[in-house]
């Protein structure tokens, strides 16, 4: 039934423990969602470090009136890679990261959909990330803005000596392309993991609601990534071949010429991604603080249903809001007034998520431990971020603090207030599950205090400064403007704040060398991830879960009582449908419980050898470091080969090359079928047969 | 299939799914929908989104090339010049390549009806069929490439030619890889690597090649049907409208 080598390749892996399997082939290699998460996670500590030291370089900068430590130019180039780098290298890929660790686990299944393209979806995001930061080396930063305004960003037809004449912007577009592919990817293979390979038992009213957040995630990237795509792709069209999409005007054959391009056209199809973009960062922070606030209150989630809804309406909503970005262009009382509305309404879902928070602490036992504290500081911090925000949705007030610093403390509340209190808080709750040892609580309850306190002297003041004022991206400011003093406390706190992360990664250190181990289930928690040993096998389960409870693990250690039979009867009743269900009503889960436990006293390595897993593959490396190739070729049009009448430039050549050989090799590649189908969606079968087939 | 994979869905050992592929050659789903159907549905959606947002941009631009040539200056600027829409367009020409691409999408869905009854044969006609059809369009977009720019209309002419080409490109491109899709599934299939089982392969192939096609009848409809107004320099006005009903009995 299977070839030679097919077999050889099962038996290496039926025998081999993933503990065992280590050094860097393997990590190059792996098609395992936690490595992969692990990987994911470990490129946005590095990132969200890099765009510290640059936040660190701007207040610098900003310490003192008419400061000169960063030239114009430089300043420009910080800032601009500064928010690139947070938003797309640090936050995006932290919550993949959880994404990837955590939905096979908390949907009891043994992988994603697709590994290997998984594994495409990290080394993509990791050619992104060089070719944006290559960008220091060849001594041409992107400097146009995170929102890249065009025309800055434009070179205008042989004016060299007009606006962006380097190649920064090209390492911006490229850089962003190549992660938006990555993020699509990643995106398409969570949302079929999460349809398709749930548990028996786990309807859509039952996941937890972190991979509820992943699911309206991925889904908002799908549909909001390709207008940037679009975007990008007008604006390089734009560079390298001479058209005008984004250009009103501009000399051709030494004439000033209307060419009718529309810089509008830019700052649309940008935020219509953008706009959905900052819920992108939010959302699964939300999911998170929402794991998290029930195991420490020890009650179920208040509201999960409303909490569901709420996600996908803030997600809907979302593609409604893009020209709040936009109110000071002049489109006219009408779309003002509409998006104005639109933008108010958001805040309703909002609120509702807060109050449900809020309403699951209500009458909890609470224990602030670390993740708790994080959770909860999510819950105070993201509130303000977010009444700054509605007070933005009102089209006079907006005028007035449009690229004023209250826009940049609006939105560090919500995204380091929100996302990265949340992430941290994650960090802390997941870190037992992921390496089997709990950091230090101690430390952790000090490093919470401390990035509390400093990240409210960071950005509560910039609310001050921008209500007086102080416009954005600014390099200077004069010495008579009395902005200095706030601008020295925010500076202040800013380095507080950047000592709190050596802090975190003190801990880290330390816990990581320490051989304290940690029982599977350190916090009490509620989901099925808990029930399988810390760090997981590579397998994850040894038999895949029957679900009859949302907080499945709480109802198997503890049984069901009222509160849960009743929550359970309600989501029936307003899901409507019953996808996947099981008999969720005759069965006793302490029964099933019971069985799991039996089948677990059962598992050992003589067990472990009937799960068969997908082999891990070269190929997705191979494909991105094509792609890393030709983005640095459209970049970098010299050297060039000559063939015939054609001149080729070198490096676009060699990554066109080396995706289509890795493309094709993948194909090729049987994933972990027995029967392999050689056809180029080995990858898609391979995974659909690898969580039920059993070594024979 | 999708009744009876709800309830024991990759059940771990318990149920051995893994090994009989007697069925169409996927596995057990918590929706019942094939995983890489599911993907294409997805993957569908969001170049759907991408071809919006292409779309928007013409629907922006394609009258502006004429409307800024309505003067010799306007405020004292040249403008970019033609050849504007109604002067370069030909409706009868592309009419024809639509229907070609259309008549594909025909040969696409015998594709996958022969392969879900195991005729291999027919399999391999019919995929090769789609592909050289697709290939006869592409082969009318090239032609019409470079007779427009024989006429002058680039990428760079003025914004009617950048948005026309990078739209109809971005459209020629999703038709290329299309081609070579299905060439890819033809050249399998003499290998020997196609059977009935892989059933849900083609079909998704003929799902993006159903999508593209769809596509098209909206690109047609938006570039060449619909209206242009004209620019000053058109001396011929002629109705757009008019040449679509000329083109009617052609099919």
């Amino acid at each position: 039934m299977a070839t030679i080598a097919q077999s050889q390749t099962q038996a290496r892996h039926a025998t081999t423990p993933a503990a065992s399997e280590s050094g860097l082939w393997s990590w190059l290699t792996t098609i395992d969602h936690k490595r992969i998460g692990i990987l994911y996670g470990v490129t946005a500590i590095v990132f969200l470090f890099i765009g510290g030291l640059e936040a660190m370089l701007i207040r610098l900068q900003l310490a003192r009136p008419e400061n000169d430590l960063l030239s114009l130019d430089a300043y420009n180039a910080i800032f601009t890679m500064h928010g690139t780098t947070m938003i797309f290298l640090a936050v995006m890929p932290a919550s993949t990261a959880f994404f990837n660790y955590l939905v096979p686990l908390q949907i009891g299944a043994r992988d994603v959909a697709f590994p290997r393209l998984n594994a495409l979806s990290y080394w993509l995001l990791l050619a992104g990330a060089l070719i944006l930061n290559l960008s220091f080396f060849a001594g041409s930063i992107p400097n146009g803005g995170w929102y890249g305004y065009a025309p800055l960003t434009e070179i205008l037809n042989g004016q060299t000596d007009q606006l962006n004449t380097g190649r920064n912007m090209e390492f911006w577009a490229v850089g962003l392309q190549v992660l938006g592919i990555s993020s699509l990817a990643a995106s398409f293979n969570m949302i079929v993991t999460i349809f398709n390979l749930r548990a028996p038992g786990m309807t859509l009213m039952r996941m937890p609601i972190f991979t509820w957040a992943t699911l309206i995630t991925s889904i908002l990237m799908v549909l909001a990534f390709p207008a940037i795509t679009v975007a990008l792709a007008l604006l390089q069209v734009d560079r390298f071949l001479g058209t005008h999409f984004y250009v009103p005007s501009t000399y051709i054959d030494g004439r000033l010429t209307l060419t009718g391009g529309d810089p509008l056209l830019w700052q649309h199809l940008f935020w219509i991604f953008g706009h959905p973009e900052v819920y992108i960062l939010i959302l699964p922070a939300f999911g998170l603080v929402s794991e998290i606030i029930p195991v420490f209150s020890r009650k179920p989630l208040f509201g999960y249903a409303v909490m569901v809804y709420a996600l996908a309406a803030i997600a809907f909503l979302g593609f409604g809001v893009w020209v709040h970005h936009m109110f000071t262009t002049g489109l006219g009382p009408t779309p003002t007034a509409i998006f104005s509305a639109t933008t108010m309404l958001i805040a309703i879902p909002t609120g509702v998520k807060i109050f449900n928070w809020v309403g699951t602490m209500w009458g909890g036992q609470i224990r602030f431990s670390t993740p708790m504290l994080f959770a909860v500081g999510l819950v105070s911090q993201f509130t303000i971020g977010g009444i700054s925000g509605v007070m933005h949705s009102s089209a006079p007030v907006d005028t007035q603090q449009n690229d004023s610093y209250f826009v940049i403390a609006h939105f560090h509340y919500v995204l380091f207030g929100g996302s990265i209190f949340a992430l941290i808080g994650a960090l802390y709750f997941y870190f037992p599950k992921i390496t089997g040892k709990m950091l230090d609580e101690r430390l952790g309850k000090i490093h919470f205090w401390w990035t509390f306190l400093a990240f409210n002297a960071a950005f509560f003041p910039m609310h001050f400064l921008g209500l007086e004022g102080m416009p954005r991206r600014y390099a200077s400011y004069a010495e008579g403007s009395g902005w200095w003093f706030w601008n020295v406390v925010v500076s202040i706190g800013s380095f507080a704040l950047a000592l709190s992360f050596v802090l975190l990664a003190y801990n880290i250190a330390k816990t990581l060398r320490s051989r304290n181990k940690v029982e599977d289930d350190p916090w009490d928690a509620a989901t099925i991830e808990w029930s399988i040993p810390s760090p997981p096998p590579v397998y994850n389960y040894k038999e895949i879960p029957t679900v009859t409870n949302r907080d499945q693990f709480w109802a198997d250690k503890y049984g069901t009582g009222h509160d849960h039979e009743e929550e359970d009867d309600l989501e029936v009743r307003i899901a409507g449908v019953k996808l996947g269900d099981v008999g969720s009503g005759d069965e006793q889960p302490e029964d099933q419980a019971a069985t799991r436990r039996q089948a677990d006293d059962l598992g050992d390595v003589e067990e472990d050898t009937h799960v068969h897993m997908p082999n891990p593959s070269f190929w997705p490396l191979v494909v991105a470091i094509g792609v890393f190739l030709l983005g640095l070729g459209l970049i970098f049009s010299h050297p060039r080969i000559e063939i015939e009448r054609l001149s080729l430039p070198v490096l676009s050549v060699l990554g066109v090359v080396t995706m289509v050989f890795g493309i094709v090799a993948w194909s090729l590649e049987p994933a972990s079928d027995p029967e392999p189908h050689h056809d180029e969606f080995n990858d898609g079968h391979g995974a659909a047969a690898a969580p039920t087939a059993a070594h024979h | 299939m999708a009744t009876t994979t709800l309830d024991v869905q990759h059940a771990g050992g318990a149920v051995d799914h893994g090994h009989g592929h007697g069925d169409s050659g996927h596995g057990p789903t918590s929706t019942g929908i094939d995983s890489k159907k599911l993907l294409m549905w997805w993957f569908l959606g969001s170049d759907g989104v991408l071809f919006g947002a292409l779309i928007a941009t013409f629907m922006i631009y394609r009258n502006r090339a004429q409307d800024l040539s309505v003067g010799e200056t306007v405020a004292g600027l040249v403008t970019t010049g033609g050849p504007f829409p109604n002067e370069i367009l030909d409706q009868l020409f592309t009419a024809v390549s639509a229907g070609v691409l259309l008549f594909s999408s025909f040969t696409m869905v015998l594709a996958v009806a022969s392969i879900g009854r195991g005729n291999i044969k027919a399999f391999r006609v019919w995929t090769i069929a789609t592909a050289m059809l697709g290939g006869i369009f592409l082969a009318g977009q090239y032609f019409e490439y470079t007779e427009f720019f024989h006429e002058g209309l680039s990428l760079q002419q003025n914004i009617f030619g950048a948005s026309f080409f990078v739209l109809t490109g971005v459209h020629g491109l999703h038709v290329f890889a299309g081609v070579l899709w299905l060439l890819g599934l033809s050249l399998t299939s003499f290998r020997g690597g196609i059977s009935k089982k892989d059933h849900t392969n083609v079909e998704v192939a003929g799902l993006y090649w159903h999508f593209i096609d769809i596509v098209w009848i909206v690109l047609f409809t938006l570039v060449y049907l619909l209206p242009y107004r004209d620019g000053a320099h058109d001396p011929e006005h002629v109705d757009g409208a008019m040449r679509l009903v000329q083109a009617i009995p052609f099919f």
